[in-house]
């Protein structure tokens, strides 16, 4: 299998270069994840993140063949070489394949992302009824690998202010849930021209998403939300 | 001045909502438009001028001029908060933008009234 892979490493490295491999599979090898570990076994300067290696953790997000994955779900047999593989795009490389999510965590704290409820705590769980627990499926599965803020122009541009998808489909998530009381201080928070309004609907965050969640569809709703809060 | 990372001016959502509402102001007018000028019987200067001398037509074209004015505003307003980095530099670009939109709506107003 061929790979190019970006390499940089600042202590040795004046700039970052693209370098090439030729490895060889064993036939287990399913996964471009497999084919990194493989690779790394031969080369191991080569730094790359991974931990659950089956799209739970979201470790291993990277830019392959230029759309953000994660590597242990995308398989290598869909994959059209020579694979060309790079960092999340928009943060800062720490080395090789490995970005310093700071930014990125520091606007999914923003949000609050956690239930705010100020009643005094139950003898048991806080209930919910099915229907109010259907509206959290496509939110709650997000997994925070990143991959979709990192594929939106808003936030290469402006990561400092907007929330970026991720941030704003945990924001929803939590606006959508009925044990939550925080509602409108959350909607205060969000509505803002660069936290929630940099959002232009390009859908990017929809087309990357390993799970197949819809971030665009959560920050309509947030919307239709500020719309009735309003009008 | 503290380099401190400040946000949460708390609006947008106005110019947002304006922003479609604008739009489908400029759709219908667009379609009307393009309606009354098939529907003319020849496309001459007389018809033209006959066209334009309707006030529906002025008062629509109008309308249409500020949905347009404010639609360029909110749209030109968010390339340069995606792009410019520099806020004295985006104020500036903001206050020359929004003397040029009325400039521009100043001229289209003569020019519908010229007619």
């Amino acid at each position: 299998m061929r790979l190019s892979i970006y390499r940089y490493n600042p202590d040795v490295d004046e700039k970052p270069y693209m370098k090439d491999y030729d490895i060889q599979l064993e036939p287990t090898d399913r996964m471009l994840l497999d084919a990194l570990i493989r690779l790394k076994s031969t080369d191991d300067t080569f730094s790359f993140r991974r931990s659950c290696r089956e799209g739970v953790c979201g470790s291993d997000a990277m830019n392959i063949n230029g759309k953000n994955g994660l590597a242990c779900v995308t398989k290598v047999a869909d994959l059209k070489e020579p694979v060309v593989i790079r960092p999340l795009p928009g943060l800062p490389v720490i080395r090789d394949l490995i970005v310093d999510m700071s930014q990125f965590f520091k606007q999914y704290h923003s949000v609050t992302p956690y239930v705010v409820n100020e009643t005094p705590r139950p003898e048991t769980e806080r209930l919910q009824s099915p229907e109010d627990r259907e509206e959290l499926n496509g939110l709650y599965e997000c997994i925070l690998c990143a991959c979709c803020s990192t594929s939106c122009p808003s936030f290469w541009w402006n990561p400092d202010k907007f929330v970026g998808p991720a941030g704003l489909l945990q924001a929803y998530r939590f606006i959508a849930d009925t044990r939550d009381q925080a509602t409108n201080e959350r909607l205060d928070n969000l509505e803002d021209p660069y936290r929630l309004f940099r959002c232009h609907s390009i859908m990017n965050c929809v087309d990357v998403c390993p799970k197949g969640l819809n971030p665009t569809k959560a920050i309509g709703k947030i919307k239709d939300l500020l719309v009735k809060r309003t009008v | 001045m503290v380099n401190r990372e400040v946000v949460g001016a708390h609006y947008g959502l106005r110019d947002w909502l304006a922003q479609r509402i604008t739009a489908v102001i400029m759709l219908v007018f667009t379609l009307l438009l393009i309606l009354a000028l098939v529907s003319l019987p020849k496309f001459d200067f007389w018809h033209w001028q006959a066209l334009w001398n309707l006030s529906l037509m002025r008062y629509a074209a109008l309308l249409f001029l500020v949905a347009l004015l404010y639609h360029a505003w909110v749209g030109v307003r968010n390339i340069f908060m995606d792009y410019i980095k520099d806020s004295g530099l985006r104020l500036t670009l903001y206050v020359v933008v929004i003397l040029a939109l009325i400039s521009y709506g100043a001229w289209t107003v003569q020019i519908l009234w010229g007619i």
